[in-house]
């Protein structure tokens, strides 16, 4: 078996075993069940609700938010990163806010973004953009410091315009690094949407969560989380096997 | 000897030349890199550049080339002087893997040609041509990371010569490969000349590597590079390595050494 299997296994086992012992914790009554349901019941409710349908319109609501904001996030920190980085100048005005960006909780400004813009999609988007696009715009500008100097000479030599040259030779080289950024930005656009919904909106997931718990229907509340934390891994997994794929085609021997 | 132009000038209208180039660089320390430089280049010969470490070799490639602007004088090719850009016909290869890992040895070396207008079918000739004169046929589909350091120089210089050059200008294409493959990566270089009838400027700190494959081999002085002495090496253009046991080798080669040992020591002077 390969080592990367191996390390698959058990990493899959961890986890199991981690569930397998909250199952039983639960089961014997050393977790309240009332307070923790125990797994098997949390996946029991999460499809009880997918069939009952009761979930269809939050899970529309908040992954269409969610995709709208991650994608505005990837376009915008994209562009900006690379806007930035071709200006030094800009970049060492710049550098230090971004590096501090993350101690600041977005959310404090979700109020603010409702009176501004109302109660609606658009907060919510432009929350999850918030959190997610300064980790795009750093990856970027990693990716872009890292693209080996003789490449650029390379396209000068092919003399390729500077949209040419972005476009065919630095955003390939960078793609690796800006992957990673796009990861973060999923996640971030994820926590910042349903955090969103959690706090004000009055629907999507996270709002299902909040009303489940404020009306002490354990059921609802474990079934939605579980799924989200599923979706959330899902989505992850998808972007890390595509980047997987990315980097063996760069770094097979 | 000075680089003054009647230096290296030649009678024929010159395939390339520099005239009074200088360069400079800025910034907190300035460095005076190159020059002035005078240098005719002879339509179809092979030329190398040979000098200590840091004395301007690969700024003198830049100027040529067009990638860099020199801070005095003028550079031209085929009669038209350089203005900040790299004209049409003139090829490079550096030294560092400039392939791109993210294509195919194929659309490595294609990647100039789809931008050219050409038609598909001339354009995919043209590539495997160059893919088969390079020696990469069988790993056309592969990416460079599943390649050698040597093979992967190839496929940049099949991306080279399948734009046609007329000028090609290498920087120490071969100062990452072990002496084998260097000596037999030559042959190819000499093969590619041969074929393409292109003018060739190879910079080099392997003296070996400049006697072997040379028809003349320029000497150039400890920063700022100038040229100090010309080597006219007298070879048939039909060689190859094996050139190496001829006795005019081993001359060669040590007029070289005498020319560079002073310049070296001054380098190394510098350096302490």
């Amino acid at each position: 078996m390969s080592r990367s299997r191996t390390v698959i296994l058990v990493r899959a086992a961890v986890l199991a075993g981690l569930v397998a012992l909250l199952e039983v914790l639960c089961r014997v009554g050393i977790v309240d069940p009332m307070a923790v349901l125990p797994p098997s019941e949390m996946v029991g409710a999460m499809i009880d609700q997918l069939r009952s349908g009761e979930l269809d319109e939050s899970m529309v609501q908040t992954f269409s938010t969610i995709g709208l904001a991650f994608g505005v996030a990837v376009a915008l920190g994209t562009l900006g990163g690379a806007v930035v980085h071709a200006v030094p100048r800009l970049r060492r005005a710049i550098d230090p806010l971004l590096a501090s960006y993350y101690a600041v909780p977005t959310f404090i400004f979700y109020p603010l973004l409702v009176a501004l813009l109302g109660l609606g999609k658009l907060p919510l988007v432009v929350l999850g953009v918030l959190s997610a696009t300064p980790a795009v715009v750093i990856s970027t500008l990693a990716g872009l410091d890292g693209v080996p100097p003789v490449l650029r000479k390379v396209a000068r030599v092919q003399r390729l315009g500077r949209a040419r040259t972005l476009w065919l030779v630095v955003l390939p080289a960078a793609l690796p690094r800006l992957f990673g950024g796009f990861k973060l930005a999923l996640s971030y656009a994820l926590i910042g949407v349903i955090a969103g919904e959690f706090i004000l909106s009055g629907s999507g997931l996270g709002y299902s969560i909040s009303f489940a718990y404020q009306s002490f229907d354990s059921r609802a509340m474990y079934g939605a989380m579980l799924f989200v934390l599923l979706v959330a891994v899902g989505a992850n997994t998808l972007l890390y096997v595509w980047e997987g794929r990315l980097a063996r085609r760069r770094l097979r021997t | 000897m000075t680089g003054g132009v009647g230096d290296i000038a030649v009678m024929e209208e010159p395939h390339a030349s520099l005239r009074g180039v200088v360069r400079r660089y800025g910034g907190a320390q300035p460095v005076h890199a190159l020059g002035p430089v005078d240098l005719d280049l002879r339509r179809g010969e092979f030329f190398s550049v040979v000098g200590p470490s840091g004395c301007g070799k690969s700024t003198l490639l830049d100027v040529l080339s067009g990638l860099g602007r020199p801070t005095g004088g003028t550079v031209s090719f085929e009669g038209a002087e350089l203005g900040g850009e790299v004209p049409d016909g003139v090829g490079v290869v550096f030294q560092e893997d400039a392939s791109f890992p993210w294509l195919t040895v194929r659309d490595n070396v294609a990647f100039g040609l789809r931008r050219t207008g050409l038609d598909g079918r001339e354009t995919a000739r043209r590539v495997e041509h160059a893919i088969g004169f390079m020696g990469l046929g069988q790993f056309a589909a592969h990416y460079p990371a599943q390649l050698s350091g040597g093979m992967r120089q190839r496929v940049c210089i099949a991306r080279t010569l399948v734009m046609q050059p007329r000028l090609i200008l290498l920087d120490e294409p071969f100062g990452a490969l072990d002496q084998q493959t260097r000596l037999l990566m030559g042959d190819e270089l000499l093969r590619l000349w041969r074929e393409t009838g292109a003018t060739v400027l190879l910079i080099t700190h392997a003296l070996d590597e400049a006697a072997m494959l040379s028809d003349r081999v320029g000497v150039m002085s400890a920063r700022p590079g100038r040229f100090i002495d010309l080597l006219e090496t007298g070879w048939p253009r039909e060689r190859d390595s094996r050139v190496v046991s001829d006795p005019a080798f081993g001359a060669l080669t040590s007029r070289l050494w005498s020319s560079l040992r002073t310049e070296s020591l001054k380098t190394m002077g510098r350096a302490a």
